[in-house]
Parts: structure tokens; C-alpha cells; sequence
């Protein structure tokens, strides 16, 4: 399980997307402001679970901690190694030990490469194995995600969601990564397949000590299988915690709104339950808003809250909120 | 209750899954989809026998032959001797559609070979770096979009013109206004596919398995040529297609206007050219190239038009 | 209670190049007026074609309704033709999507959108059309309703633009509101806005709402009564409360038990059903769901139970009785 190693250091990372206008000479008219200072670690051999809603920047951050974009600000320190820095090859061996598995199993996997070439090329990318060893390698990836290895020759179109994801996760672990990026890997599979995932995913994790970053929306299953979570809102970090902690005692007003929201498989608990319904839709992170960026939705909202944004605090230990009230 | 978890089952529904169909690879689908398509199928006849007309025809007339002239013959009508008829200076029309055949369908082959390394390179380029290089390269393709063809084809024939010398290629001379002729059809017709290109690499490169490519590490020019171009295929053969018919009318215009393959090398579209002032009187001397012309342009489009369905991306997922 | 909607022994096909689909093989189930059913199952099902079915609303062809019965409000709208059946669709029967983009028209306002039916319907003009929209927007919940009539659909959040096409469902009053997954596309707490909504819609107009989702957590929160269907087939049907504390069929009973839960933590590892749902292209032979199924007898493979309707209150198509894992 997780230890208190520190593996990914995230300091307050921004990433803006400019908006830019002109057909030439591009100007920049503005930003969506994605993912907007974020600070926290990520420990060595946990899942840190990272949720929010669509378009609060929880993907845009896991990708920006992976230089698949680089960031408008801020650092992320991978095993001592400013990542925000490094380029070209460096970056690339480091890449080795990063990977990604990814939401939609059907654009995941190249349409045209068989599953071998597929599950390989992390390998032949960074040189790892070759001939006949890279082929057993690819077989015994399959069989660890338990697929037939008599698949190797065949294509994605071939396999249902459920397979495809498997696939997807064998090539993450081709090249022997030790930090994994899960984005919302479960949520495009049928409701009787995502458990299947979710338990190989933990399998995984316990066999090769793998550090996760689990990035959701679904927060039950968040709560299954992450030992920290993370939730964002409208590109901010609004409360961390350990699992239970933030479950059982969410501080933040959004938090709290989010968890009620949630159905329980229980028609006798979930009509009992006292919800909080939010009103209003999230605004856009191009222009948020001023102080708490949850103030105009939030149900306990002072004065204070629309012109000074809260502080990043550590209320208790290891429980950080950023919020003004409590 | 008994526990639906085990992990004992999982190797019983790996028997399961997708149980014996036989592997399907994307192109074997594609090749299925065609097969169906019956106007394709008649368009592939057209084009073989176009093609065994041009190569299995040089067995009965030599070069030599279909260049000889008697004067004594000229413009004589279609005869068991001469098929076709004879032209102005009394060459057999028969032989001159057959080795004309050839280099039409040469430079019709070349000329887009030129215009898709140009196209592919210019809009995969622009597509996957985007930004400034987007920018400029766009411009410039539509600039050349916006000057007519017709005028870039007449103005590059000219400028051209005899600077290359004759050459020979197995076992055939040809003029080098040949090179010229390919050169300049190639040039003027890359910015469709350009485009087009473009439009799919800027798709592509927003695709889940091209972020996991970057995420891997693999390169630049590998994730431009192993994973983007390979999905594009579709586009660039469907409009290659396309452009092999476009090309050799391209050539039967600008030879018609006399800037195109000089004589004596025949080509389909000088031999209409010589047969401008015949129209009325000796009409086997446009009828007959004209009539190949037609069919290998047809034939080409309707081919093109199957692959546009069988290569249709959306059939990919469908393994029949 | 008389249903308002009842679909009886309804079998559809889709007829492909790769063959037959059977989507739908012998589906019955009914909706009450001021109740809510929920149709639960994963994709391919067949629980959005049975319904789409009742609205005559799937392709035919490749779609064919092969048997069965369709009755609205004791009417037999198979037999209807096509005049007949526009005049129930949208005005007694209304439907809404789980995207909301792609039901409206890009290029006309929202208002002119949700006027058109009510006068196309009731034959009333303009401006009582747009007053009444008005009165519509309002009533799910969207505020300043007046300013945002003359709005276009991109301008509109998720969120709003499913009320909207609640809205615009409602316009002609219908007895039937059928909801295709109508919160898969939005996020929890936009969800529990748009499932209080139409709980309130249907206390107040006594609607019988058709909720189909594979989410048996939003089942549980507003079906009364619900169907779970497995590749094509109808395998249970109760009460909610019943179906959630008592479920009977192998399918259900794993599906609840690979379900985490937000407000308990178990650090057990989630039950897991083994393979994937078949292809409706080749059912196996006997239930369709015996080979993923742990209770699977033989009988099970050969031959597939029916649904057994001896009593109303929860009926069951498996041949074992999982209580006791014997045969029944």
C-alpha cells in the first residue's frame, strides 16, 4: 500500500489555454483557465483519486503532469526530476516510467495495428527487449490482463469495450512504469464489465507496487479503490483528503453538495437522504469567478467569499480544504 | 450466496469471448465491402482491358510502326488494314492509341504520384504542427487554389519546354516534355489533397490513441508516419484515384492547346490535338482517343467510388 | 389501475448485412399514469428499442416489430397508420434524449423550437404559443425563462438544454413521457436537479414516465416499479423496493452486488461478472445469460424460462432459485 514517499510533487501547476484571433499574426484574446494552480503529492504506491465534474480540469491536469501538455505555470517534480523542465530525450527516457490509460477504448487503440504492435511499441520506443523476447513479453502483458494471447494478430475492431480497455492497460505496463494515469478508464464500460476492470487495475497495483492517479467522476467507485481524493472545481483543487476522511467528513460546500448528489443503489437509503441540490450550472473557466470560484452556487456563502480567494490550508492532518467558513 | 467474484471464472470466459471467427485484418473488410460495390467491379474490367490494350498491343506494332508515315494513305477512313484510320501525315491510328495509350496512362500515374508526396507532406505537416507553419502553408495552398490551373498548366508548359532532354526507359524513348508534362500537371493539382490531408490529421491527432503515442514517447515523425498517415490511406487513395482520371484529361487539354507531349510521341490527348481541324470530315481521328480517354476515365471514377465505400472508416468496426 | 401504455410479447428485429439482430424477443411491460417504470440493462439490451418501438419511432427498415401489441390507452398503435400515429407521438406521447444538442435545431431559437408543437398541436397562435413556451420554460426550472425564449441552443448549458427538452416534451401536455438516459450525459448534481424535476412533473400531472438508464442507482432514487432487461429479454420485474432488497434473477442480484457505494467503504474486492453481454446477432441457445451465469444448470443452456407472470408482484425468468441454488 501506499507508503509516505513522496513520487509526484505537483506545485502550483496552471495550464491556460489561449484563445487566439487573427489569421497570420494570432493574438492571444483570452484563456480557459483549465487548470488553475494546483498544489499537492502524490505518494509512492497509492491511488490518488481525482474527481469533479466535466470540464473542472481533472484531465487537463493529469495531462499536464504528464507533459502531454506543457504548463502555463508551476512545477511537477517526478522522483526529484523537475518534469516542467526536462525536454527532448531526457523527457523521453523519463516517459518510460509515466504511463496513461484512457477513457474511450475505441479511440485508444490505433484502428490499423494489430494487438501485438500495439501492446509493443512502448518497448520499441525505448528499446526494450527484442525478436522473440519482446514477442513474450507482449504474452505474458496479455496474460496478465487476462486476455487469450491468441489475440496478438488481430485488430481492435475485433474486441468489445471491456477487451479493448485491457488491451489499453497492457500497453500502459509494456514499458515496467511505476506511475500510472488512469483517466476515467471505467466510465464508457457497460455497468457489469467496470468492475472487471477496476478489480484487474488493484490486481496490478498490488503486484507491481504501482503509484496511481485515478481521475473519475464516478465517486463511488473513487471511494472503492482510491486511498486519497482530490476534488476539483472549475480548474481549482477544493478539498484533499484520505478516503474515508473526505466520505465521511467533507468540509468543503461543493463536497458536500457533490456527495449527496450521488445515488445510492438503494431506493429505502437514497429517498431517505438528505440532499443538497445545487442550483445553476458551473461557469466557465474562461472567465471564473472572482474570490471562491464556487461562491455563486454555494449554499453558505458570505460576503467575504466574492472578493478574497480561500486559502490552501491543512485543517487537519492530511485533510486540506479551500474554503472560507470552518 | 455465492460469490460471482473469482478469479477462477476468469479463464473460463476468455473461451468465451469472440469464440472462432476468423481474424478479419482492415483491409480484408475493406476488400469485402468493394467487392459488392458492382459499379467498381465493371470500372476494374474497364481498366484492365484499357490495360492490356496499351501493353498486349506492342506485341502487333513496333514504335516504329505506329510513327511511320505515308503520305500516299493520309486520312484515310477506318479499314481492315488500318482499324482506326490514318492521320494527316498517314500513320496508323490503331498503333499510335496503343503506344499513346501509354504514355497518357504514365503520366497520369506519375503526375499524381508528385501531387500526393506534395500534398501528403504539405498537409500532414500543417496539420500536426499547426500554429505559424499551419498558417503560412494554408495560405499558400490557397493561393495556388485561387490561380486557375488551366493557366499555371499553359505558363509552366512553356517555361519548360525543351529544357529536359529525351530519355529512354525500357526499352522506349520518350520526349522529355514528358518529365515536363508530369511535373507540371503535379504541381498544380496537390492542393485538393493538401487539404484533405490536413482535415484528417487535425482529427486524428485529437484521437486517445495519438495522445498514448506522445505519452509512450514515440517521436514525432513516427506518430506522423506509423499512426496518423496509415489512418489517412482512405482519403489519399480514394482522391488519388480521382486525380489519376483528372490528370490525363490534364494532359489531353494542354496538348490539345499544343503546349503538352510534342510530336511524334503520341499521347491520347495530342492525337485529339492534330484532330481539331479534322472534327467533321475524318472523325475516327478524334473518336477513337477520345473514346479511351472516356472509358479510362470512367473506369477510374467508378473505382474510385467503391473504395470511397469500402475504405469509409465507419466499416472498420463492422468485421462482417 | 388501468396502464396508459402497455407493450405486450413485442419481438423486434434489425435485418443487416451480418445478419438478423434480435433486438427485442417477446418484451412486455406496462406504464401507469403517475408512475414511474424503470427500464434497466446495459447497452444493446434492447431497452431503448422496445420503447423507440412503442413510438414507432425505429428505422423500418433494417427495424421490423415482428409480433406483439402495442396499446395506448386500450388503442392498438400497431394498427395505426401513419396520420394516426403522428397525432399520438409528441401530443399523448412525448420523449427526451440523453442529448439534448443533437434534438434541437441548431439554428432556431429554443422558444420558436417549443412554440412550433404547440401550435402545430393545439392550432393556437403565435403569441399565445410563445406565452405558453414561456410558462413551460419556467415551470422546469429555467430562470429569467422570458429572456432566455429567444436564446439558441448552444447558448444554453447541458443542464438547461435537458430542461428545455423537457419543455418542449410537456408542450402538448402528454400522458406518456418516455426519458432515454436523459442524465447520462450530465453530471451528478445537474442529475439530481433533472431527477427531482421530473419526479415533481409527474406527481403534478399524473405523466406515466418510461425511465430507461443503465444506472441502478437512479433506478433506485425514482422508479416505481422496474424491468431489467438482458440482451432482449425481459429477466425481472418488481417493485423497486422489492427488486432492490429481495433481487431474484443471477443478473440482477450480480449487477447490485458489483455496484460500490458512496456511503460505505468495503475493503473487499467488487463481485465481478464474467464476460461480456452477447451479441444479439448469436444469442446461445437457452438463457441468454447462462454462460456468464454462476448458478447455470443444465437446463439452462438448453432451454431459455420464460418470464413467470403467476404473480404480479415480482416475476422472475430464470429456471433456479437462487435462494436455494436449486432448479425451481
Amino acid at each position: 500500500m501506499s507508503s509516505n514517499q513522496v513520487l509526484v510533487k505537483v506545485e502550483q501547476l496552471k495550464k491556460h489555454f489561449p484563445i487566439t484571433q487573427g489569421i497570420i499574426i494570432q493574438r492571444q484574446v483570452g484563456a480557459v483557465r483549465a487548470v488553475d494552480d494546483i498544489t499537492f503529492d502524490i505518494y509512492k504506491g497509492e491511488t490518488l483519486g481525482m474527481v469533479g465534474e466535466s470540464g473542472c480540469g481533472k484531465t487537463t491536469a493529469g495531462r499536464t503532469i504528464l507533459q502531454l501538455y506543457r504548463p502555463t505555470e508551476g512545477k511537477v517534480i517526478y522522483d526529484g526530476v523537475d518534469l516542467t523542465t526536462t525536454k527532448g530525450e531526457t523527457l523521453r527516457k523519463m516517459r518510460r516510467r509515466m504511463q496513461m490509460i484512457f477513457q474511450d477504448p475505441y479511440a485508444s487503440l490505433n484502428p490499423r495495428w494489430t494487438i501485438s504492435r500495439i501492446i509493443s511499441e512502448p518497448m520499441r520506443v525505448h528499446k526494450l527487449n527484442s525478436g522473440k523476447a519482446r514477442l513474450e513479453r507482449v504474452k505474458e502483458l496479455l496474460d496478465l490482463v487476462q486476455l487469450n494471447t491468441l489475440y496478438l494478430n488481430r485488430y481492435p475492431h475485433e474486441f468489445s469495450g471491456g477487451q479493448r480497455q485491457r488491451i489499453g492497460i497492457a500497453r500502459a505496463l509494456a514499458s515496467d512504469p511505476e506511475f500510472i494515469v488512469c483517466d476515467e478508464p471505467i466510465s464508457a464500460l457497460d455497468v457489469s464489465i467496470q468492475a472487471q476492470v477496476v478489480n484487474l487495475l488493484e490486481d496490478l497495483q498490488n503486484r507491481f507496487g504501482l503509484t496511481y492517479l485515478f481521475i473519475a467522476h464516478d465517486l463511488s467507485m473513487v471511494r472503492h479503490i482510491c486511498n486519497r481524493v482530490a476534488v476539483m472545481y472549475l480548474g481549482v483543487i477544493v478539498e484533499l483528503a484520505s478516503r474515508d476522511e473526505l466520505y465521511d467528513n467533507p468540509l468543503h460546500p461543493y463536497t458536500q453538495a457533490l456527495l449527496s448528489a450521488v445515488p445510492i443503489p438503494d431506493p429505502k437509503e437514497t429517498r431517505a437522504r438528505q440532499r443538497i441540490i445545487l442550483t445553476g450550472d458551473p461557469p466557465s473557466p474562461i472567465d471564473p469567478p472572482r474570490g471562491c470560484r464556487f461562491h455563486p452556487r454555494c449554499p453558505i456563502v458570505k460576503d467575504l467569499c466574492s472578493e478574497q480567494v480561500p486559502e490552501w490550508r491543512e485543517i487537519l492532518p492530511g485533510h486540506w480544504v479551500a474554503c472560507h467558513e470552518g | 450466496m455465492s460469490s460471482t467474484t473469482t478469479d477462477s471464472t476468469d479463464v473460463t470466459w476468455k473461451s468465451l469471448e469472440i469464440a472462432e471467427r476468423p481474424p478479419l485484418t482492415p483491409t480484408q473488410v475493406a476488400w469485402r465491402r468493394f467487392r459488392r460495390h458492382k459499379m467498381a467491379i465493371a470500372g476494374i474490367f474497364m481498366l484492365v482491358a484499357i490495360i492490356l490494350y496499351v501493353t498486349v498491343g506492342t506485341f502487333f506494332f513496333t514504335e516504329a510502326e505506329a510513327n511511320y508515315t505515308d503520305l500516299s494513305i493520309k486520312l484515310s477512313p477506318p479499314s481492315l488494314e488500318h482499324p482506326f484510320g490514318t492521320d494527316m501525315v498517314g500513320r496508323d491510328l490503331f498503333a499510335r492509341t496503343i503506344y499513346g495509350g501509354q504514355i497518357s496512362i504514365i503520366i497520369g500515374l506519375f503526375a499524381v504520384f508528385v501531387s500526393i508526396i506534395l500534398g501528403v507532406l504539405i498537409g500532414a505537416v500543417s496539420g500536426y504542427y499547426g500554429g505559424a507553419t499551419d498558417s503560412v502553408l494554408m495560405r499558400f495552398t490557397e493561393a495556388m487554389f485561387n490561380i486557375p490551373s488551366l493557366f499555371l498548366l499553359i505558363i509552366l508548359g512553356k517555361v519548360l519546354s525543351g529544357k529536359i532532354a529525351n530519355f529512354n526507359l525500357l526499352g522506349r524513348s520518350f520526349s522529355g516534355s514528358v518529365v515536363v508534362i508530369i511535373a507540371v500537371i503535379g504541381i498544380t493539382s496537390w492542393m485538393y489533397l493538401a487539404r484533405i490531408v490536413r482535415a484528417n490529421v487535425l482529427s486524428l491527432k485529437e484521437q486517445e490513441f495519438i495522445t498514448a503515442a506522445r505519452c509512450t514517447g514515440t517521436s514525432n515523425f513516427s506518430i506522423i508516419f506509423s499512426h496518423i498517415l496509415p489512418n489517412t490511406t482512405a482519403p489519399i487513395i480514394v482522391s488519388a484515384t480521382l486525380l489519376v482520371a483528372a490528370a490525363i484529361l490534364a494532359e489531353a487539354y494542354v496538348s490539345f492547346l499544343g503546349v503538352g507531349v510534342q510530336p511524334p510521341t503520341p499521347t491520347w490527348g495530342n492525337m485529339l490535338d492534330q484532330a481539331y481541324h479534322h472534327l467533321e470530315r475524318e472523325p475516327w481521328m478524334w473518336f477513337f482517343p477520345g473514346v479511351l480517354i472516356l472509358m479510362t476515365v470512367l473506369g477510374i471514377n467508378f473505382v474510385g467510388d467503391g473504395l470511397r465505400d469500402a475504405l469509409d472508416p465507419r466499416a472498420l468496426s463492422e468485421s462482417e | 389501475m388501468d396502464p396508459v401504455l402497455e407493450l405486450i410479447n413485442l419481438v423486434v428485429h434489425f435485418h443487416t448485412q451480418d445478419g438478423i439482430v434480435y433486438a427485442v424477443n417477446g418484451v412486455s411491460y406496462a406504464a401507469e399514469a403517475g408512475k414511474t417504470l424503470g427500464i434497466v440493462g446495459e447497452s444493446g439490451c434492447g431497452k431503448s428499442v422496445s420503447v423507440l418501438s412503442a413510438m414507432r419511432l425505429i428505422p423500418e427498415p433494417p427495424g421490423k416489430i415482428v409480433a406483439g401489441e402495442i396499446f395506448y390507452q386500450g388503442q392498438d398503435l400497431l394498427k395505426l397508420d401513419k396520420a394516426g400515429m403522428q397525432d399520438i407521438r409528441g401530443k399523448e406521447m412525448a420523449m427526451i434524449f440523453q442529448d439534448p444538442m443533437t434534438s434541437f435545431n441548431p439554428v432556431l431559437t429554443i422558444g420558436h423550437q417549443i412554440s412550433e408543437s404547440s401550435i402545430v398541436h393545439f392550432g393556437i397562435g403565435q403569441k399565445e404559443a410563445r406565452q405558453r413556451s414561456v410558462e413551460l420554460l419556467e415551470l422546469v426550472g429555467i430562470p429569467q425563462a422570458v429572456d432566455r425564449f429567444d436564446d439558441y441552443p448552444h447558448q444554453f448549458s447541458g443542464g438547461m438544454r435537458q430542461r428545455a427538452m423537457i419543455a418542449m416534451a410537456l408542450s402538448c401536455n402528454p400522458s406518456v413521457l418516455i426519458a432515454d438516459e436523459p442524465t447520462t450525459a450530465l453530471d451528478v448534481t445537474i442529475q439530481a436537479q433533472i431527477v427531482d424535476l421530473i419526479k415533481d412533473l409527474s406527481e403534478r400531472f399524473d405523466m406515466a414516465i418510461i425511465w430507461i438508464t443503465h444506472d441502478l442507482g437512479v433506478i433506485a432514487e425514482i422508479a416505481d416499479r422496474v424491468v431489467v432487461m438482458y440482451a432482449g429479454y425481459v429477466v425481472e420485474e418488481a417493485d423497486v423496493f422489492d427488486l432492490f432488497e429481495n433481487p431474484s434473477h443471477p443478473y440482477t442480484l450480480a449487477l447490485l452486488k458489483s455496484l460500490p457505494r458512496v456511503d460505505t467503504y468495503s475493503s473487499e474486492k467488487l463481485a465481478t461478472i464474467p464476460g461480456s453481454p452477447p451479441d444479439c446477432l448469436s444469442l446461445p441457445p437457452g438463457c441468454p445469460f447462462a454462460p456468464r451465469c454462476v448458478y447455470a444448470v443444465d437446463q439452462c443452456r438448453h432451454e431459455n424460462p420464460p418470464l413467470d407472470q403467476s404473480s404480479f408482484e415480482h416475476q422472475i425468468a430464470c429456471w433456479v432459485d437462487i435462494t436455494t441454488g436449486r432448479e425451481r
